[in-house]
């Protein structure tokens, strides 16, 4: 047998014709056509977040007696409440204290949930599964009900409202890091990083938690819809925003007296959650039909 | 040359598999009492079928198992149960190259931090300082800097093992344990990962444990063979003496199954019947005996113990040896 050690093979470095990952999937994500517009009214919502308050025609807070319950006209295109404030100039305000509500409280749920996720699937052992179980005795409260009492012990107000909300969403994300943590970890190269001596932070954070990013994105997407309608049902509680805030929740609360006479007081922010939500579940279908395609039938 | 690198002695490593929920536990056993040694600078290769224990082996020398009992020695120092903690100094002087070149490289790093990072963890060079050594060994191991800013997917399989083998070097290590380094490789490509690995190893002087199924690969590479059956090694010695003069059966099956490139010469072919049997239970005695063409009476009875053939260092567990 003779053996040659040129490198024979250098040759075939032709340098693939290959997309980057955020090339790829922006490509295949603008082919999932709904959730394409979707993602498209979401950045709509955010430039609305910005900028809402300066484009807003009317003062969301100032009372004006003389323009009670009134529909949608050219003057005011949305209506005006109980006490004469533009509708759509509320809901433009509100917008920002939805979506930073439901997304701060939905990260700080992600952040949390991710380092118990992964801790639990990386060691196993006895932190699994106090974790888990712990993940247990939560998911057996209704959601809702845990928000509440959440709210009820440290009193009400929007801060409260994040803070439970994202309690609520620790389990979830714990859960779902835990099973990608564990698959992730029989990598080999999880392995060659341990026979090499990485520390295990180095090993869970750097090798192991990008593997568990693609389900943690479509995750997080579908999380805030869910979140949106938790806050705004605290809201219409009366555990959330105060009532004069243009929390679209405290609006449907205040709304509800005069669902009769004047019902585009509780429909105009009923269709705005409506939308949003249906939005940001939209896009996260798509996302996880791009980014995570075998948790398709789950 | 003289001086023994790595000793293991009598390791075992027994996992407990669960069945149903009320059954009783399973012990499998993978590594049973396993002994062999290393000089410095040369190759010792496990051979044996899949199942056998020689990945478990490694593993346990490289401590990503640990031992249920039995003694490992590298460099003078014994390793077996030490925490991570205390492992710091082995893990840079022992380091491993996988079998599967393509799952053993992290495919959201780059070349250039997948060879860095036992520098990263070891010590505490500069950046700059770090990338110099990288495309050093970048062209150690028939690579050129440019490849350095890629990811792993863009290379082919040769390549890829390639890198490995380039981030297993970088801490100069002692000690490098090869588990199947070429089985997953086209057999053009694996004479020229094999060359390198012995190029490197008299360039730097290094100890290889390689574990391989393939024969012709072993013949290639090896000092040392340790033929392993069902977690225990029943033949071992220099490669001339098993490949020239096999005592086993099990070792005779093997060789009589490795093709030869002349179409005129007619060996014997010794064809094992039945499968491996299981881990899970094996059988009493000599573990070979279900298989083994001229098993004796007292071979399901008696564990063969470990005997010298008359070569130097050539050992054999088999009843016919000793008796």
């Amino acid at each position: 047998m003779e053996f040659t050690s040129t490198v024979t093979e250098k040759k075939q470095v032709v340098p693939k014709k290959k997309y980057s990952p955020v090339r790829e999937f922006w490509v295949n994500f603008k082919h999932q056509k709904t959730a394409f517009f979707a993602s498209m009214f979401i950045l709509l919502l955010i430039i609305i977040a910005i900028i809402g308050p300066s484009i807003a025609p009317y003062d969301p807070y100032k009372p004006d007696y003389d323009a009670t319950l009134q529909g949608p006209s050219s003057e005011h295109i949305l209506g005006t409440d109980e006490y004469g404030r533009d509708i759509f100039s509320r809901i433009l305000v509100g917008t920002r204290i939805t979506l930073s509500v439901s997304t701060s409280s939905v990260l700080l749920g992600a952040i949390v949930g991710t380092v118990l996720g992964i801790m639990s699937g990386y060691f196993g052992g006895w932190l699994d599964r106090i974790i888990m179980r712990s993940s247990d005795v939560m998911f057996a409260f209704p959601d809702l009900l845990l928000a509440i009492a959440i709210v009820a012990v440290l009193g009400p107000g929007l801060n409260n409202v994040i803070i439970a909300v994202s309690v609520f969403s620790v389990p979830s994300f714990a859960r779902l890091v835990r099973g990608s943590t564990l698959e992730a970890k029989e990598n080999t190269f999880v392995e060659a990083a341990k026979s090499m001596g990485a520390p295990h932070k180095r090993i869970m954070f750097k090798h192991i938690f990008p593997e568990t990013v693609s389900s943690l994105i479509v995750f997080v997407t579908m999380r805030i819809g869910t979140a949106i309608i938790a806050a705004s049902s605290l809201s219409f509680l009366g555990l959330g925003a105060s009532p004069e805030t243009p929390d679209w929740g405290a609006m449907l609360s205040m709304g509800r007296d005069y669902l009769g006479t004047a019902s585009h007081v509780v429909m105009m922010p009923g269709i705005a959650i409506f939308l949003t939500v249906l939005a940001f579940n939209l896009v996260g279908d798509g996302l996880r039909d791009v980014l995570d395609p075998k948790t398709k039938n789950e | 040359m003289s001086n023994k690198l790595l000793k293991v002695t009598g390791i075992r490593k027994s996992f407990e598999i669960p069945s149903g929920i009320l059954g009783k536990k399973k012990i499998l056993k993978a590594v049973n009492d396993v002994s062999f040694e290393i000089m410095e600078g040369q190759t010792f290769s496990l051979v044996g079928e899949s199942g056998c224990g020689k990945s478990t082996t490694g593993r346990l020398v490289s401590r990503l198992l640990t031992p249920s009992e039995g003694e490992i020695w590298i460099d003078g120092e014994e390793i077996s149960q030490k925490k991570e903690s205390q492992l710091k100094k082995m893990r840079q002087k022992v380091q491993m190259i996988f079998q599967d070149p393509y799952a053993s490289l992290n495919p959201r790093m780059k070349v250039r931090d997948i060879i860095a990072e036992p520098l990263l963890i070891h010590t505490k060079l500069s950046k700059l300082e770090q990338q110099r050594l990288v495309s050093e060994i970048l062209k150690v191991v028939g690579l050129n800097e440019s490849h350095a800013d890629r990811y792993a997917h863009e290379f082919s399989g040769g390549q890829r093992q390639r890198i490995g083998i380039a981030r297993a070097l970088i801490m100069k290590p002692r000690l490098i344990i090869a588990d199947e380094p070429v089985s997953a490789l086209d057999v053009s490509i694996q004479s020229q990962i094999l060359n390198l690995l012995k190029d490197l190893q008299s360039e730097y002087n290094i100890t290889y444990l390689f574990i391989s199924h393939d024969l012709s690969v072993v013949e290639h590479i090896s000092d040392y063979i340790g033929v392993m059956y069902l977690g225990t090694i029943v033949e071992s010695g220099p490669k001339d003496a098993i490949f020239s003069n096999p005592q086993h059966p099990y070792t005779k099956a093997l060789l009589s199954s490795v093709p030869i490139p002349d179409p005129k010469l007619r060996k014997e072919r010794i064809i094992l019947k039945g499968d491996l049997p299981s881990p899970m239970n094996p059988p009493a005695g000599c573990p070979f005996h279900t298989r083994c063409p001229v098993s004796m009476e007292m071979c399901k009875t008696i564990v063969p113990k470990v005997t010298q053939v008359a070569l130097d260092n050539h050992f054999v567990s088999c009843h016919l040896m000793s008796s």
